[in-house]
């Protein structure tokens, strides 16, 4: 059960479990008249389904807060179907649908560590660290005085994933990878 | 950025909240006014119920305002007054408000409110030339100017224009107050301050009602640019009224869930003495705030709460 927050407690961050599901506050404006009731106007995003919404609440209105919970987990394997995770401390194991893993399927390679976020026990959410570094599995040769393409060209990761990069990589390489952006950062040696 | 860049780079709007300080004091000393100072730790407030004290000390509070101070003076002889006060309001936190904020407040006696929406005219084109801005200027892209031919709109007319609905015959504050916030407020001071006065006779505070039309009070509220600049009444001084309302105000926080105050004793007492008399709380963050296009009151002061 989650914590009884008031309207006072609202602010951009917090999280707010609504109809049983769990919602962040992710824009929020405080308007009052001078000796009228104060007005809560928030923009709220549901954390499962990525829709959002916005509600103005007032003083006296109660919310009960999301019961959330980070818990890093290594990422194992993939079966075709689901991607499995382990709890290194405990060892407590789990399953995801690629919809649930999100974004992070483009970056996800065996043992990577992750930040998995639980929604009263269950996962809702996988985040990666700030740079990963994944090997090139596919790129086309560099030729010289192609200049048509603008300087770069298409990358195929080892997970899949395709990104623009410099024209000079080549099959086999090691990039740095931007995972808030899906960008090349530089090659690792 | 560091706390040294952040202040550093504050340098041209502080300069400009001084300007605006400067010129107030003049404005009002040049009038006869006599600048006063009075606690800001007090034992005795106004119970409203949408006002929340921060308490201080054991049984007392930081003032929500000056007023009750102010009307003390007054009921003491003195005819006119004015004040630059922190103030303090629990709670109230946003991109237009700070728990704690600047207020100048001013009183006179013998006049009604009609009078200080004169005074506010020439306040506001006397602050205006001092800062500067005297022949108008963009605030957040939209085109402001002083001048003294100010739209004048009753609540009832602002409600029936923008939100199609009479406040007068429908006493239900919360929907009053998200109106006035969603739907009214945008509408007004643009490019001229507006005054929106006579407020439902239900949302009176301090004001005396309207002696030919009891429905409302004789209350305003000036704005600019859609943001609540000031709030000045002709002051109730009928004492048995006033502890009826506080009366009122106190059974309404106990419904709220709110917590109790006692009745404020010595300003009660001191209403026998009280004269015919008008006064206002102005906002100066805000105002210096429209004067620096400044899109919210953190940037007009030098160290924003938390």
């Amino acid at each position: 059960m989650g914590t009884t927050l008031t309207a006072g407690d609202l602010r951009k961050g917090i999280k707010l479990e609504i109809d049983g599901e769990p919602y962040i506050v992710v824009d929020f404006e405080f308007a009052k008249p001078g000796k009228g009731q104060a007005l809560y106007r928030c923009r709220l995003r549901n954390m499962i389904t990525g829709s959002q919404f916005d509600r103005t609440y007032r003083s006296g209105d109660k919310f009960t807060g999301a019961d959330l919970e980070e818990q890093q987990m290594q990422f194992l394997y993939h079966d075709g179907k689901r991607y499995h995770f382990m709890n290194t401390s405990s060892y407590d194991q789990l399953e995801l649908i690629e919809e649930q893993v999100g974004d992070a399927v483009n970056y996800l390679t065996e043992n990577q560590m992750t930040d998995m976020l639980l929604f009263q026990g269950r996962p809702i959410g996988v985040s990666l660290p700030n740079f990963v570094n994944l090997k090139v599995a596919r790129a086309d040769p560099w030729l010289k005085g192609d200049t048509a393409s603008g300087g770069t060209k298409p990358i195929t990761l080892e997970t899949g994933f395709v990104l623009q990069g410099p024209l000079f990589i080549e099959e086999g390489e090691t990039l740095k990878i931007d995972t808030r952006t899906g960008t090349y950062v530089e090659r690792v040696k | 950025m560091g706390e040294r860049e952040i202040l550093a780079a504050k340098r041209a709007r502080l300069e400009l909240r001084a300007q605006v300080l400067n010129s107030a004091r003049l404005f009002f000393s040049e009038r006869g006014f006599l600048e006063v100072q009075t606690p800001l730790l007090a034992f005795e407030l106004a119970p409203e119920p949408q006002i929340e004290p921060i308490p201080a000390d054991e049984k007392g509070f930081l003032v929500t305002s000056p007023e009750l101070f102010m009307k003390r003076l007054l009921a003491a002889g003195y005819e006119k007054i004015f004040q630059i006060s922190p103030a303090f309001r629990r709670g109230e936190r946003g991109r237009r408000h700070h728990p704690e904020f600047t207020l100048l407040e001013w009183y006179r006696i013998g006049v009604d409110y009609g009078a200080l929406q004169q005074d506010c005219r020439e306040l506001l084109t006397t602050l205006c030339r001092g800062a500067g801005r005297d022949r108008g200027w963009f605030y957040q892209k939209r085109w402001l100017e002083a001048g003294e031919d100010w739209q004048v709109l009753t609540v009832r007319e602002a409600f029936r224009e923008f939100v199609g609905w009479d406040p007068g015959l429908d006493s239900d504050e919360t929907r009053f107050d998200t109106d006035l916030v969603e739907k009214v407020e945008p509408h007004l001071g643009f490019p001229r301050p507006c005054i929106l006065k006579d407020y439902p006779a239900n949302q009176a505070a301090l004001a005396r009602l309207k002696p030919d039309d009891p429905s409302v009070a004789e209350r305003f509220e000036l704005y600019w640019a859609g943001i609540e600049l000031a709030n000045g009444f002709s002051e109730l001084t009928d004492a048995r009224e006033q502890r009826r309302r506080f009366e009122a105000a106190l059974e309404m926080r106990r419904q709220l869930g709110y917590p109790p105050y006692p009745l404020p004793e010595a300003f009660l007492d001191s209403m026998a003495h009280l004269p015919p008399c008008a006064g206002i709380a102005f906002g100066i963050d805000r105002l210096v705030m429209l004067l620096a296009d400044a899109d919210n009151l953190d940037q007009v002061v030098a160290f924003p709460p938390e």
